[in-house]
């Protein structure tokens, strides 16, 4: 038997392989190992060279290259059916991919079209002696695990974007075998077919940002953000923004960070009149240092922050922005 | 237009989540209850198209009987009908709820012809499941995109020829998709900004009636064993001192983290 793994292309390098891909393999190479099967993936299009070593480098032994002069673009339908059609070719004990936008929506389509379960963003995996694939999974963005075991076969999960990347130590096998996959689509299938088109900006990406500014209620009001954008391009960074926030119209949606906004993962992120609810927390479990600027000093964000100034955001930060000026 | 928009019932948790001591629940004592901020701007989008197109909203959740009180939420920010699916002392997985979504969907359009959307949050805040809306979608036959940042509705007429453009952002590029209705569309936080409920929408969703039927339950593949609290470090944050003068502290710790140019 095999456990099959859907991969996605590195959207910035465009040549190897999304780091959420190379989480899920490592979770699916895991999987594998436990049940001594092999690893297989599947991706649309011809795999690049640098996406053949990545692949063969996590394990993977087979490539099913899924391509059809019918999709011009990304269709999650179809791409759910051309999976739906490999599992007799590849018997997968289990089919895994990256909770990407992609990833998971096109799990819960072959989901939806081979009839059985599908659980969602898990970061671990492993067959179980008494049947079944134990997992454990994410509850609320991560803020509560789950332990489960999936009864049905092929196990359909997704794995978290920031699950462990650690990957069973293989033997450095040689290239994997490309296999050419024709999926059969139904009309149907095509209905919801992205056209792709360039989004605008080039600013310093909330996502990647080194270092982010957070801005809570605490700020008080719209005018309230200039010294946190200010202090933000001073230690080339962004500002980030909690949901009060947002839904104040204070600031757009985009800057905001949590569960429901963006995960961030800076070196820095220093949180500014922001009380530390899980929603806020699960969106930024992956920042190195955590610095909390609060004027409660039991605010739960202060059992999460690496360090605390206990004040009046107002006073401090135009303080520190003068202080990193006078300095240079 | 009709729409239908599909909500559900979770507990509104802040700094602190708690678990039963069975560890099998959320413990949900002390908290009140809410929707996913998803589902809020699913809600709103409907109502404008509405407001816009004419039609109406009609909010469905299926839950416990207390759910009730998001539908009536719903409804005081402008949807015209609710519908409690009742879960009864079942745990309904998200096959189960996907397929009580779509029967009541079918029963309806059997009755009163059906809606040209149905609206989804893009996954649920407690299980986030990431499927409801896609399996609904395959039980209906109809087409679905999912994770809607932007949507526009194209051509006045309901049911002859009207089709929706939606995009979202991924990865640094903007996918669009041009859909026929009826149409299965689920919707993240950012679409648009939610209003606040008016006193008379309160009063109106106070009196409303809200259809209460039970749809047929069936178990899923997945056993839950139990929940638990990641070992997130629980530490207390070395205080680098109070007010303004911590604020040389505080440089030097941005100085040691390498982050000042
Ligand atoms: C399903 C769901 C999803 C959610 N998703 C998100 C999400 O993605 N992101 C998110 O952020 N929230 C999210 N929330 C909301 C979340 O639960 C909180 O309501 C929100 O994060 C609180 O924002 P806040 O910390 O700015 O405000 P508050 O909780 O009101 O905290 C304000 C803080 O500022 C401090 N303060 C006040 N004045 C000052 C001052 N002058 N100087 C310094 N400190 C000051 C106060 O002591 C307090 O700690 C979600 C909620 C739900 C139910
Ligand atoms: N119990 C429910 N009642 C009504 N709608 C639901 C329910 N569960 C999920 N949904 C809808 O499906 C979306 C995705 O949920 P999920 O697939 O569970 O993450 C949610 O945002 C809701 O719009």
């Amino acid at each position: 038997m095999t456990v099959l793994c859907l991969v996605e292309p590195d959207a910035t390098a465009g040549a190897g392989l999304a780091d959420a891909s190379l989480r899920a393999l490592a979770l699916a190479g895991r999987l594998a190992e436990s049940g001594g099967e092999s690893l297989a993936a599947a991706l649309a299009g011809e795999p690049t060279p640098d996406q053949l070593a990545a692949l063969g480098s996590a394990g993977v032994t087979d490539v099913h290259a899924i391509t059809s002069p019918r999709l011009s673009g990304y269709a999650p339908a179809a791409f759910g059916r051309s999976i739906a059609g490999l599992l007799p070719v590849a018997a997968p004990a289990a089919i895994i991919a990256a909770a990407t936008d992609h990833g998971s929506e096109v799990m819960a389509h072959l989901g939806a079209i081979i009839g059985l379960d599908l659980v969602a963003n898990c970061v671990e995996a492993t067959w179980s002696d008494a049947g079944g694939c134990a997992l454990v999974r994410y509850r609320w963005a991560g803020s509560l695990l789950e332990d489960a075991v999936l009864d049905t076969s092929p196990a359909l999960l997704t794995v978290a974007t920031d699950a462990p990347g650690s990957a069973p130590t293989v033997a450095a096998g040689g290239a994997p075998k490309v296999h050419q996959f024709e999926p059969e689509l139904a009309d149907s299938d095509l209905l919801a077919e992205a056209t792709e088109s360039a989004v605008g900006g080039g600013a310093v990406s909330l996502a990647t940002a080194r270092v982010v500014v957070g801005g809570g209620r605490g700020v008080g009001g719209p005018e309230g953000f200039a010294p946190l954008e200010e202090l933000a391009d001073l230690l080339g960074g962004v500002v980030g923004v909690s949901r009060v926030v947002t839904s104040q119209g204070w600031r757009p949606h985009r800057q905001q960070v949590g569960q429901t906004g963006t995960k961030i993962a800076p070196e820095l992120y220093l949180a500014c009149g922001i009380s530390g609810a899980i929603q806020h927390m699960a969106g930024c479990q992956a920042a190195k240092h955590l610095v909390a600027i609060n004027t409660d000093p039991d605010a739960p964000i202060m059992s999460r922050a690496d360090y605390a100034v206990i004040g009046d955001l107002s006073q401090i930060i135009p303080a520190l922005v003068a202080a990193i000026r006078a300095r240079s | 237009m009709e729409i239908l928009v599909c909500v559900k019932r979770v507990p509104t948790v802040g700094g602190k989540i708690s678990l039963t001591a069975d560890g099998q629940q959320v413990d949900t004592r002390m908290s009140g209850f809410t929707i996913s901020p998803h589902e809020e701007c699913a809600v709103e989008e409907a109502v404008q198209l509405t407001e816009r197109l004419g039609g109406t909203v009609t909010v469905l959740t299926l839950g416990p009987p207390e759910a009730a009180d998001q539908v009536r939420d719903c409804m005081a920010l402008g949807a015209g009908a609710g519908v409690l699916l009742e879960a009864g002392d079942q745990e309904w997985g998200p096959m189960a709820t996907a397929d009580a979504i779509a029967w009541n969907v079918a029963r309806l359009t059997e009755v009163s012809g059906g809606y040209d959307l149905l609206l989804f949050g893009n996954e649920a805040a407690d299980t986030g499941d990431y499927q409801v809306p896609v399996r609904v979608a395959h039980k209906l036959g109809l087409p679905c995109v999912t994770g809607i940042k932007h949507l526009e509705v194209q051509g006045t007429d309901a049911g002859d020829g009207q089709r929706i453009r939606a995009s979202r952002e991924y990865r640094g590029q903007r996918e669009s998709f041009d859909l026929p209705l009826p149409a299965v569309v689920s919707v993240k936080e950012g679409i648009n900004l939610p209003r606040y409920p008016s006193l008379p929408g309160r009063l109106r969703a106070k009196r409303a009636a809200i259809e209460r039927v039970s749809p047929p339950w069936h178990a899923d593949g997945v056993r839950t064993l139990g929940l638990r609290l990641p070992d997130l470090q629980q530490q207390n944050a070395r205080v680098l001192g109070a007010g303004t003068e911590a604020v040389p502290a505080l440089l030097e710790l941005l100085d040691e983290l390498g982050v000042l140019s």
